[in-house]
């Protein structure tokens, strides 16, 4: 052992560099399962305190369902806690193979492969899929997860200006020569809410012959008319090749994701992606409890109905009383602020009127692009989205951002 | 010098900028410390360098610092070509 005083200092000095540049992370202490309303101790060892929850990806309320719960529970009866294993040495079950063809079936792909994560299926499937010869053409806004994966493949990569499909074909005629190409997506992109114009996409994709990616996770479960994504909403179901997504969002929340596409690719993943490999797999609880979340999802789509009806009542609300809203098609509303330090005023206000909401600012989101981000729930009872609305009026009010433009809030409050 | 300076803030400018971006960028914008270009989109832009002027730009010199400015980035080109 080395740790002494010069190996601590080190480590305190980078912390020290986090907290200088106003990042430093502080995880709120949550007391209760999760919902839309929820017991929350901040700092720790404070009173806690009961909180209306616009911060969640808990988009269908079914993070804490009583069905689901009780699935978690059969589960873990009949199929026990853990596998201590990999997939393919003693780690699948029948209901690991289950999900899969329920995701695949839902989807609307050819097969699936369960990762331990969706960040896990983003960091292995390029990886195992491409190499020297082809080309990786990504959104600049996809999620980092994306990044991680795309730079630990030997594969070339370029990016395109976020959704402009003029450089995207201007990339795609670029590569003209490279064996593989792949546009690579977001469905949602999860700061701005916005979604991915995968028809204008599959179509270039069509001309240049190349692949496409989606990473669905901000979608899978509530966006199209049956909820299977944006694939649905755009009308290219069956046309991505490799979709990503996650079940620890809309999908049950707890963890767990999956490549699911193109069989041989699919197939590709089993054989060569590292994070599935080398990871255990997904318990026997998670998988129990995710194959009833598809059941209930698959009946109707009264969740994800309740889910736009809420979202619009927000949307309009926020709009009517004068914020700058981003707009999207997604239930992720952010609120324009563009200061960094009022979005973290802001905040820290809506916590004291006992609103759950984060405000992010450089350089998770560009310079002078801070905002709050806030998330319906299909849990939010309008009752509560009413008394949200009224903190957050109550509080633009008080910093006299209400029906003002862009430039005039800049004016006041500097970039 | 001059031409290569306006070439490199013209792909700059293409390549980085909305066509409804009010941003303004001269020879000496930070580029990468004021987030309009990143580590992850930075690729293109190398790529760019390296196949206008026939160079290989080693990843030791591929850093924040020498693609923080147009003016920088000219350095550094210039440095590689003469070596």
């Amino acid at each position: 052992m080395a740790f002494n005083k010069k190996e601590r200092d080190i480590f305190k000095d980078e912390l020290n560099n986090i907290r200088n540049a106003g990042i430093f992370k502080d995880e709120r202490i949550i007391c209760t399962p999760q919902d839309s309303e929820i017991k929350v101790e901040f700092p720790a060892g404070a009173e806690k305190k009961s909180l209306i929850n616009m911060c969640s990806n808990n988009y269908l309320g079914l993070s804490s369902h009583p069905e689901v719960v009780k699935a978690a529970i059969k589960g873990l009866e009949n199929r026990g806690y853990g596998m201590s294993s990999v997939r393919f040495i003693c780690g699948t079950q029948d209901i690991h193979k289950e999900l899969e063809n329920m995701l695949t079936e839902f989807l609307g792909t050819e097969d699936t492969i369960l990762f331990p994560s969706c960040m896990d299926a983003n960091a292995g499937v390029f990886e195992a899929i491409l190499n020297e010869q082809d080309v990786m053409i990504s959104d600049r806004l996809v999620h980092a997860s994306i990044v991680d994966g795309i730079r630990l493949c030997k594969a070339q990569t370029d990016t395109y200006k976020h959704s402009n499909m003029n450089h995207l074909e201007k990339k795609l005629q670029l590569h003209s020569d490279k064996r593989l190409k792949v546009i690579i997506t977001d469905g949602i992109f999860s700061m701005d809410g916005d979604m991915a114009k995968l028809d204008e996409i599959v179509g270039l994709a069509e001309k240049y012959n190349a692949l496409v990616f989606v990473d669905d996770s901000h979608a899978s479960g509530f966006i199209g008319k049956t909820g299977k994504g944006t694939h649905e909403f755009c009308n290219v179901l069956g046309k991505i090749d490799i979709i990503t997504t996650t079940l620890g969002k809309a999908l049950g929340g707890a963890s767990g994701g999956c490549v699911s596409g193109r069989a041989e690719i699919v197939e590709i993943c089993r054989q060569k992606a590292r994070p599935y490999l080398f990871s255990n797999t997904i318990p026997p609880v998670v998988v129990s409890a995710a194959i009833k979340v598809l059941e209930i999802i698959s009946k109707n789509t009264d969740r994800k109905d309740k889910l736009e009806k809420s979202t619009e009542f927000w949307r309009n609300g926020l709009n009517e009383a004068g914020f700058i809203v981003k707009d999207g098609e997604s239930p992720i509303v952010p609120i324009m602020l563009f200061n960094a330090k009022l979005s973290q005023d802001f905040a820290q206000d809506l916590y004291n009127e006992g609103i759950y909401a984060i405000g992010f600012f450089f350089p998770v989101v560009a310079k002078g692009q801070a905002r709050i981000r806030t998330q319906l729930s299909a849990s939010h009872e309008k009752p509560q989205l009413e008394r949200a609305l009224d903190a957050f009026i109550k509080i633009g009010k008080k910093y006299d951002i209400l029906k003002k433009t862009k430039e005039e809030i800049i004016e006041i409050y500097g970039l | 010098m001059a031409e290569i300076k306006e070439t490199i803030l013209d792909y700059v400018k293409d390549e980085y900028l909305d066509e409804d971006d009010d941003k303004e960028i001269n020879f000496d914008t930070p580029l990468i410390s004021s987030g309009i270009v990143d580590s992850f989109s930075m690729i293109s832009l190398k790529r760019f360098l390296e196949t206008k002027y026939n160079i290989q730009i080693p990843d030791s010199k591929a850093t924040a610092e020498a693609f923080n400015t147009v003016n920088n980035i000219v350095k550094t080109v210039e440095e590689i070509k003469s070596e």
